[in-house]
């Protein structure tokens, strides 16, 4: 029997339950410390994004939370049920998409989705309804039969999401739901995990390395470096803490530069690269005005770049230091 | 339902994805049954004349090479039917599809169970074309139905034995070519027991190594439950060989499986 959770946490005055809690999950492999006590406190309901680097411990964390290694200490919760006395309770509410396609490749997709529900103990008959509804819902219908083999990668991927499904999970993993997808299917699995969030009020917990996805899709996010947890708040919260987007100008020589930093006074310069930021929302009107204010002061600029923040300029201002050129560790983001 | 039952039901969609495998993509199936059935047709009619009159004396007491050979390739059917699954758990480990089965809610048994009830399966109907091959090209059992049927309950034995210890080098072996590897030595082993050749006829050393060896009893017991020749205590050596192997095999393999990682 399910075991209804107590654990509550207080959310902008409301009391609201929460489907994962963790407190101080640490795990080594070796003498390299792949988690050094991770908190997480996700209320049910919400989107929750891990975002971090390849190497960060993020594939750890769901291995982890999901019953497929256990952590070397700490405790967790999910869905009401003690990670390590229940993880059957554990299974039984959780569904977990990985980042490579966890489906059966000698079968067909109606085949996958029915070995699911076979697996859930569902029942000859509710066992197919339900496989036809997610191959409707999923726009796979029309290759239901065809041998997973001949699938793309997004299509693979939408099955297997479908798969999770099955068993109508209250909590879901997704750990790189959308790594190595093009940006189509990259746009439909972003549709896919929002409705289940507003049509099934299920958990979702993500990973990813993309901070326009955890923008996209998470109510929450929190940065992973290193296995420690750097920073944790709302999109927004996170972005505050970020340089804004700006626009950046090279001009051919010192003098230039000098003229322009004048013109666009308290900006921030780099006199060896010759280049100017001008913080801005660089939208066509910023752009242009930019553009007239650099004409009619005569200054002519070499070249003329639009940066908006991205996962980069979140980890150099959180670390110090860029996340690429960090080496990923593959053996630990797949340990069989 | 209960633990149990949930057990037997998981363990049953699972072998009833491992047949569909093995139906959909017959090739591992097709080579498993094609070996033993070109040793037999290579032993009887190439080396048959050559073999037979060197052991015109054997135990089967008659020239018949084919008498000779036929339970020894029988007992190798049931050798590289049983290594096979070496193979399909080592692919399967190397996909997600296992990991997926580990968090969901499933009886922990049921992904070996279904691969080795599978397997199993398959090399029985392998068994039978071995069998039915060889009654073809002049094997002469005098077996009666209750020898057929301890001679089957043998072999049967010895395939559960092998599959579980196959199916825990799959779930070891870091990619499939090792998986497929590392099992050659035991379908080899036979060669070095009296399968092909009565042991007596070997050089001393390889004697001593082909008489303890575990098939050399096995296939003995075959020979006399088949054709009548002398069983002795190799019926209880030959038992006793393939429940402690197929104990070893199980544990091990479950244990392997359910380690965390």
């Amino acid at each position: 029997m399910t075991t209804t959770t107590t654990t509550t946490t207080a959310t902008r005055g409301r009391t609201r339950t929460l489907a994962i809690s963790a407190t101080g999950l640490t795990k080594s492999y070796g003498d390299k410390k792949v988690l050094d006590g991770i908190d997480l406190h996700i209320p049910e309901g919400t989107v929750f994004a891990l975002l971090g680097p390849n190497g960060a411990g993020k594939t750890t964390t769901v291995q982890i939370l999901s019953t497929l290694i256990t952590a070397d200490a700490g405790r967790a919760e999910i869905a009401g049920h003690d990670l390590t006395g229940a993880a059957d309770g554990v299974r039984r509410s959780i569904g977990v998409t990985g980042q490579f396609a966890a489906v059966d490749n000698l079968l067909t997709a109606r085949e996958n989705l029915i070995l699911m529900a076979d697996l859930h103990h569902l029942g000859r008959r509710e066992g197919r309804r339900r496989a036809d509804d997610l191959l409707a819902r999923f726009d796979l219908t029309e290759v239901a039969h065809s041998s997973v083999v001949t699938f793309s990668g997004g299509m693979r991927r939408k099955l297997d999401l479908a798969m999770t499904l099955v068993g109508d999970p209250r909590v879901i993993f997704l750990d790189e739901p959308t790594t190595g997808l093009d940006p189509r299917s990259r746009r439909i699995m972003w549709e896919i995990i929002r409705d289940l969030v507003t049509d099934r009020g299920v958990t979702i917990l993500l990973t990813t390395q993309y901070l326009d996805e955890a923008d996209e899709l998470a109510d929450r996010i929190a940065v992973l470096d290193h296995g420690t947890l750097i920073a944790e708040g709302t999109a927004d919260e996170l972005k505050r803490r970020i340089p804004g987007a700006h626009i950046r100008l090279r001009f051919a020589d010192a003098h230039r530069l000098d003229a322009a930093a004048d013109l666009f006074r308290a900006t921030s310069r780099n006199d060896e690269t010759l280049t100017l930021n001008i913080p801005c929302d660089p939208g066509i009107p910023t752009l242009r005005a930019i553009l007239d204010a650099l004409d009619t002061a005569s200054i002519p600029a070499e070249e003329l770049t639009v940066h908006t923040p991205d996962l980069d300029d979140v980890f150099l201002t959180l670390t110090g230091r860029p996340q690429v050129d960090r080496v990923p560790d593959s053996r630990k983001e797949n340990p069989r | 339902m209960s633990t149990l039952s949930y057990a037997v039901s998981d363990s049953a969609t699972m072998l009833r994805r491992n047949l569909r495998h093995a139906l959909r993509y017959p090739s591992v199936t097709v080579s498993v049954v094609a070996m033993p059935i070109v040793m037999l047709l290579l032993f009887n009619y190439a080396f048959g004349n050559a073999l037979g009159a060197g052991i015109a004396d054997s135990p089967t007491g008659d020239a018949e090479y084919i008498d000779y050979v036929a339970p020894g390739i029988i007992l190798m059917a049931a050798t590289s039917g049983a290594l096979a699954t070496a193979i399909s758990v080592c692919v399967d480990m190397t996909e997600g599809i296992v990991n997926r089965f580990r968090t969901m809610s499933v009886s922990r048994a049921a992904f070996l169970t279904g691969h080795v009830v599978g397997s199993v399966i398959q090399t029985l109907v392998s068994l039978a074309l071995v069998i039915g091959t060889a009654l073809a090209v002049g094997f002469r059992p005098n077996a009666t139905a209750l020898e057929w049927l301890a001679a089957m309950g043998l072999l049967t034995l010895l395939t559960l034995a092998l599959t579980w210890i196959s199916a825990g080098i799959g779930l070891v072996a870091k990619n499939v070519e090792t998986a497929s590897n590392i099992p050659m030595p035991m379908t080899f082993l036979p060669f070095l027991g009296s399968a092909i050749v009565p042991t007596d006829s070997m050089p001393t050393g390889l004697r001593w190594f082909a008489e303890y060896q575990p098939f050399t009893p096995i296939i003995e017991t075959l020979r006399g439950l088949l054709l009548g020749t002398e069983i002795g205590n190799n019926a209880i050596i030959a038992l006793a060989w393939c429940l402690g192997a197929a104990l070893v095999g199980y544990v091990w393999a479950r244990r392997v499986f359910n380690k965390a990682r």
